[in-house]
C-alpha cells in the first residue's frame, strides 16, 4: 500500500459490519424465510457467502446464494473493448417470489445495481429486491438507494475506493487513494 | 481480439479461451430462461451469403438476435449478386446501410479478407466460411463441444486427441480446426486417402495418417467430413463405395472407439457415405448438439467483436 | 537542335566518357571533353548508359482490349521504362495470328514512335492449340515476325510443337513456350505448396511447368530448332533449361522482373494484384531464377507486361485475372534484385535486358553496344536515384501493379530511340 493510499476499514471492521449487515438482514426479513442472496461477481458474490455463512452462524440454515453477471446489461459496453463474461449461478430454487439480496462491494453511480435488476428481470419475478453492500461511496446518478451499508464513505469524485477482501486480494481491506487512477473496485 | 474475425489463426490462446467462456456463460443464460439479451441493441448485422448455407445463416441470426442486434439478410438469390454485382459494389452498399458487422460466406478462398482488407466496410467482417479456405466460427464451436465434453467446459484442449476424417483438400472445416486446435494444444491426426490431403500438408500443425482403423482406437474426438460423390469424377478415389469401405464411420468402426469418444460431424452429413446412419445417430454422437452451441459460440463472436467500443473508439 | 551531347557519362558503369547522338546514331565516343555546337548537353554526372533496353514479352491489348492498354499507351510506358523495342504478345481480339493483324499492330507501334513494337505471331490458329497459324505469311509480312508464342496457354500437344519447332527454321524463327501443362493447372490459383494448402486456393504444382520444358527442350534437340521458354518460374525450370544448354540445345529462356523479387507468401493478403500466370514461387525458386539469371542460364529479363482493367483486379482472387504491368518498373526491380544484391553488374544487366533479348528476337539494329556508328538506343540511369511509381507517372492504361505507390531503386532520366529522345528529365518527350 503506497503512501497515497489510506485504510479506512481493516479486515476486523469488515467483518463486524458484514456481522451487522447479517443482522439487520435477519431482522428485516424476519428469518431466513424466502432469502436468496445474490452477489455481483467478482467481489459481491464472495461477500455474499460471507453474509449467507454469518446468517448460517445466527439462525443455522444455509439460505440459497448465487451469482449475477451484469456485463451484459451495462450501459457502459462501448466506453471499453468487450469484456469477459462473470458466471452467473441461479440457485435452483430459483428466485420467483423469493425476497432477493443483491450483494456488491461499493455502491457508486447505481448504474450497476441497475443493470443487475435488469439481469434479474430475465431471470424471474422477486416479490422483492434488497440492496446490501459493504461501501456506499455516494456520488448516485440513478434513483438507487442500499437497504443495508457496511460503511457510509464520503468522497470526493477525484478520490479512488479500493475494496480488497481475502477470496481475490488476499487481504481484507477497504482504502481510499487521493489519485482517480487505479485498479477495480 | 482482432476487429476482424476472418482465420482461425486470428485468435490468440487467450482469445480462444475467452471465446469459449463467453460462449459458456450465454449458453447457460440462453439455456434457462433468457431468450433475449439487450446488449447489441442498436447495432446492424449483416448476413451477406453468397453461397447457400441455410445452417450457418440461421445460426448467426438466432446468435444475433438473441443480443437484440437487426439483422439484415442479403442471400445471392433474388438480389444483384446473382446479376453479376461485384462484391465491391455490395460492399459499398453494405457500408451505406450502416452495418456494424457484415458475416460473409463465400465460394471464392480469400472474399472475407477482401472485404477486410479493401477499405469498403467499416464494421467487422466475420468470416462464415470462404472457398475451400476456412470456417472459423465452425472450428470454435467443435471446440466448444469437445471441451464440454472431454475438459469439462474449462481452459484448453490440451492432449485432447482428435482425428479429422475425410476430404481435407476441400474442406474449410477441416483448416479452420487444425488451426484453431493446435492453439488450444490438442493433438490433431489427418486421415483421408492422399489424394484428398493438400500438397503441402506435412507443413500443418498436426499429424496425417491414411489408417483409419489405426487412428480410432486412440481417438477421443472424432470429426467425419463431407465427401462429395462428384469427387470420383477427379480421380480423387475410384468409387463411393471404395472411399466408405476405407473412410467411412460405420458401426463396426464406431463399436472400436473408446466408450467415451464424441463422433462429430460439421453437417450436412451424407449418411450411409462417410457415417453409418447407427454413428449419427448413437450414444457418441454430438452431431445435433454441435448445432445449439453454434448459436452460443456465434453470440459470444459477436458480443466480443460488437458488446465493447471499437478500435476507434477507445482510443479517442 | 539535332543531336544530344552525353556530358561524362559511365557507360555500363564503366569510366566517364562523352557520347555525341547525332543523325540517329552514335557518332562520337571520347574520354576527352567534346564540344560539338548545335547539340543538346546533358549533363550524366552520375548517369550510367545502357543501349536502350529489348522486352521480349509485352501485352498490349490492342486491338480487343483498348480500354486496358493500347499501342499507343503501352509503348509510351516502354519508353518510360528504358525500352527501345518491345515484343507485343499475339493474345490479342483478333487474335495476331494472321499477318493483317501483325501488321497492324506493327503499323500502330511506328505510328505512336515511342519505341520499336514487334508484333509476337501466334502459334496455332486462335491459340486453340490445334491448327499452324499462317507462321511464314508473317515471317515475310512487313512485320517481319520471327517470335511465335501462344502465351497465356500452352501449345500443350507434343506433335503440334514438334511441327511449329521444324516449321520456322525455314525463316529463322523462334517459338517461345508459355509452359503450362493445361490438365494439371485446372483452375489454378497460385503455387502449389504450404502457402496454397493454407489458403485453401487451388495448386500450381511446378511440375506442370517443368515437365513442358522437358518435353520442349527434348523435342528442339531433337529436330535441331530454337526453343525459347517464356518467364520461367521454379528452380527446376532452371536446372532444365541449364542442363539443356550443357547438352547444346538451342534454348533460350527469360525471366519477369516480379519472379525475381516476389513469393507466393504475398498471395496471403488476397490482393490479386499477386495473381500472376506463371505464379509467385518460393523464396527458394526466386534465389534459383537470380542465380540463373546472374550466370546466364536465364538469358533475358522480360517484363510479362500485363494490362488489365481496375474490375478484373477488384474482386476475388479466384475470379481475377492474370498478370501485372511491369514495363516501368522492370529496370527498378531488376536493380534491386540483381544490383543491390552484388550478383550481377550493369554490363550484365545490359546483356539481359538488351543485347540477348535483342538476339533472340533476331533485331538486328537493337541490343547493339554503346559505340561509335551503332544505332542510338540509349537509356540513361541514375542508380543512385530513388523513384517513386506514381498513379500520376503510370502511362499505361491499367494499374495493376504491386509497385505502384513504392519507392524503387534507380531512376530513368532519359530514353533515345534512333537518336531521338522519346524521354527525357524522366518525362516522356513529345
Amino acid at each position: 500500500m503506497d503512501a497515497a493510499q489510506r485504510e479506512v476499514l481493516d479486515s476486523g471492521d469488515i467483518n463486524r459490519a458484514l456481522s451487522r449487515i447479517a443482522h439487520e438482514i435477519l431482522e428485516k426479513n424476519k428469518g431466513v424465510r424466502d432469502l436468496v442472496l445474490l452477489g455481483i461477481p467478482t467481489r459481491g458474490a464472495h461477500i455474499a457467502q460471507r453474509l449467507a455463512k454469518a446468517i448460517a452462524d445466527i439462525e443455522g440454515v444455509m439460505i440459497p446464494v448465487g451469482t449475477i453477471d451484469v456485463t451484459l446489461h451495462r450501459d457502459d459496453l462501448r466506453s471499453r473493448p468487450a469484456r469477459a463474461l462473470l458466471p452467473t449461478v441461479i440457485p435452483t430454487s430459483g428466485i420467483d417470489g423469493k425476497k432477493v439480496v443483491l450483494v456488491d462491494d461499493v455502491l457508486f453511480s447505481g448504474r450497476t445495481i441497475r443493470a443487475a435488476l435488469d439481469a434479474m428481470g430475465e431471470l424471474g419475478r422477486p416479490s422483492q429486491v434488497q440492496l446490501a453492500v459493504l461501501v456506499d461511496r455516494g456520488h448516485r446518478e440513478l434513483p438507487i438507494r442500499a437497504d443495508y451499508v457496511g460503511k457510509n464513505l464520503p468522497t470526493s469524485l477525484k478520490e479512488h475506493v479500493r475494496v480488497s477482501i481475502t477470496e481475490t486480494d488476499g487481504t481484507d481491506s477497504v482504502s481510499i487513494s487521493g489519485t482517480p487512477a487505479g485498479g477495480g473496485e | 481480439m482482432k476487429r476482424h474475425l476472418l482465420s482461425a489463426s486470428d485468435l490468440s490462446y487467450e482469445d480462444a479461451v475467452l471465446i469459449l467462456d463467453t460462449a459458456e456463460e450465454l449458453a447457460k443464460l440462453v439455456d434457462g430462461p433468457v431468450k433475449k439479451l439487450p446488449t447489441l441493441r442498436g447495432r446492424t448485422v449483416v448476413n451477406l451469403f453468397y453461397e447457400d448455407s441455410t445452417r450457418t445463416r440461421i445460426s448467426f441470426e438466432a446468435a444475433a438476435k438473441r443480443l437484440s442486434a437487426d439483422v439484415i439478410n442479403f442471400t445471392a438469390k433474388g438480389s444483384s449478386v446473382s446479376k453479376g454485382e461485384s462484391l465491391k459494389d455490395t460492399a459499398l452498399t453494405l457500408q451505406a446501410m450502416g452495418a456494424d458487422a457484415v458475416i460473409v460466406r463465400h465460394s471464392a478462398s480469400g472474399a472475407a479478407h477482401q472485404l477486410a482488407a479493401s477499405g469498403w466496410i467499416a464494421g467487422s467482417v466475420i468470416n462464415a466460411g470462404d472457398g475451400t479456405h476456412e470456417h472459423p466460427s465452425q472450428a470454435l464451436l467443435d471446440a466448444f463441444t469437445m471441451r464440454r465434453h472431454l475438459r469439462d467446459s474449462k481452459g484448453d484442449l490440451a492432449g485432447v486427441r482428435v482425428t479429422i476424417v475425410g476430404d481435407v483438400l476441400h474442406s474449410r472445416v477441416a483448416r479452420s480446426n487444425v488451426l484453431l486446435l493446435a492453439t488450444l494444444g490438442a493433438e490433431v491426426t489427418l486421415v483421408a486417402p492422399p489424394t484428398l490431403m493438400p500438397f503441402g500438408v506435412e507443413q500443418w500443425p498436426c499429424e496425417i495418417s491414411y489408417d483409419l482403423d489405426r487412428v480410432l482406437p486412440r481417438t477421443e474426438a472424432l470429426m467425419m467430413l463431407r465427401v462429395q460423390g462428384e469427387r470420383m469424377n477427379n480421380a480423387f478415389f475410384p468409387s463411393m463405395r471404395e472411399y466408405s469401405r476405407g473412410y467411412g464411420l460405420d458401426d463396426k468402426r464406431a463399436s472400436a472407439l473408446s466408450p467415451e469418444a464424441i463422433v462429430m460431424h460439421p453437417g450436412p452429413m451424407n449418411r450411409g457415405l462417410e457415417i453409418s446412419a447407427g454413428a449419427a445417430d448413437g450414444l457418441r454422437s454430438v452431431i445435433v448438439e454441435q448445432v445449439a452451441n453454434g448459436v452460443s459460440v456465434r453470440m459470444a463472436i459477436l458480443y466480443l467483436l460488437l458488446g465493447g467500443a471499437s478500435i476507434e473508439e477507445v482510443s479517442l | 537542335m539535332s543531336g544530344y551531347l552525353l556530358r561524362g557519362v559511365s557507360v555500363l558503369g564503366e569510366d566517364r566518357v562523352d557520347v555525341l547522338i547525332d543523325g540517329g546514331i552514335i557518332s562520337e565516343v571520347s574520354k576527352k571533353p567534346l564540344a560539338p555546337t548545335g547539340v543538346r548537353t546533358i549533363d550524366c554526372d552520375g548517369l550510367i548508359a545502357m543501349p536502350g533496353l529489348v522486352d521480349l514479352h509485352t501485352h498490349l491489348r490492342e486491338p480487343g482490349r483498348e480500354d486496358s492498354e493500347t499501342v499507343e499507351s503501352g509503348s509510351a510506358a516502354a519508353a518510360l521504362g528504358g525500352f527501345a523495342a518491345i515484343h507485343a504478345m499475339a493474345n490479342t481480339n483478333p487474335v495476331a495470328d494472321t499477318a493483317g493483324v501483325v501488321e497492324q499492330v506493327y503499323r500502330l507501334g511506328r505510328e505512336a514512335g515511342w519505341c520499336d513494337v514487334r508484333p509476337v505471331g501466334a502459334v496455332t490458329v486462335g491459340l486453340q492449340g490445334t491448327q499452324l497459324a499462317e507462321l511464314a505469311a508473317m515471317a515475310h509480312s512487313a512485320a517481319r515476325v520471327r517470335v511465335f508464342s501462344d502465351d497465356g496457354t500452352c501449345v500443350a500437344d507434343p506433335i503440334l510443337m514438334r511441327r511449329a519447332l521444324e516449321y520456322v527454321k525455314a525463316f529463322d524463327g523462334v517459338i517461345a513456350q508459355h509452359a503450362q501443362e493445361p490438365r494439371l493447372t485446372e483452375d489454378a490459383q497460385m503455387n502449389e505448396g504450404f502457402v496454397s494448402s493454407q489458403l485453401g486456393l487451388r495448386g500450381w504444382p511446378a511440375v506442370a511447368e517443368e515437365s513442358i520444358i522437358s518435353r520442349d527442350v527434348l523435342l528442339a534437340e531433337h529436330v535441331g530448332s530454337r526453343l525459347h521458354v517464356c518467364h520461367v518460374s521454379t528452380a527446376g525450370s532452371v536446372e532444365i533449361v541449364r542442363w539443356a544448354k550443357s547438352r547444346g540445345v538451342m534454348v533460350t529462356a527469360e525471366v519477369t522482373p516480379h519472379h525475381l523479387l516476389l513469393t507466393d507468401e504475398l498471395a496471403r493478403s488476397y490482393d490479386p494484384r499477386y495473381k500472376v500466370n506463371p505464379p509467385l514461387r518460393r523464396d527458394e525458386d526466386v534465389q534459383a531464377l537470380r542465380q540463373g539469371l546472374a550466370d546466364g542460364t536465364i538469358d533475358a529479363v522480360a517484363t510479362d507486361h500485363a494490362p488489365h482493367p481496375l474490375e478484373d483486379k477488384e474482386c476475388e482472387w479466384s475470379s481475377a485475372a492474370f498478370g501485372m504491368i511491369g514495363l516501368q518498373s522492370a529496370l527498378s526491380v531488376v536493380q534491386t534484385a540483381m544490383i543491390e544484391t552484388g550478383l550481377m553488374t550493369w554490363a550484365e544487366v545490359s546483356d539481359r535486358m538488351s543485347t540477348r533479348p535483342a538476339r533472340i528476337g533476331s533485331l538486328r539494329d537493337h541490343g547493339r553496344p554503346i559505340a561509335v556508328g551503332e544505332p542510338a538506343h540509349v537509356v540513361l540511369l541514375d542508380p543512385r536515384g530513388k523513384s517513386v511509381f506514381t498513379l500520376e507517372g503510370n502511362a499505361s492504361k491499367s494499374r495493376n501493379s504491386p509497385f505502384l505507390g513504392m519507392e524503387l531503386h534507380g531512376r530513368i532520366e532519359a530514353t533515345f530511340l534512333r537518336g531521338r529522345a522519346t524521354v527525357l528529365d524522366g518525362k516522356l518527350a513529345g
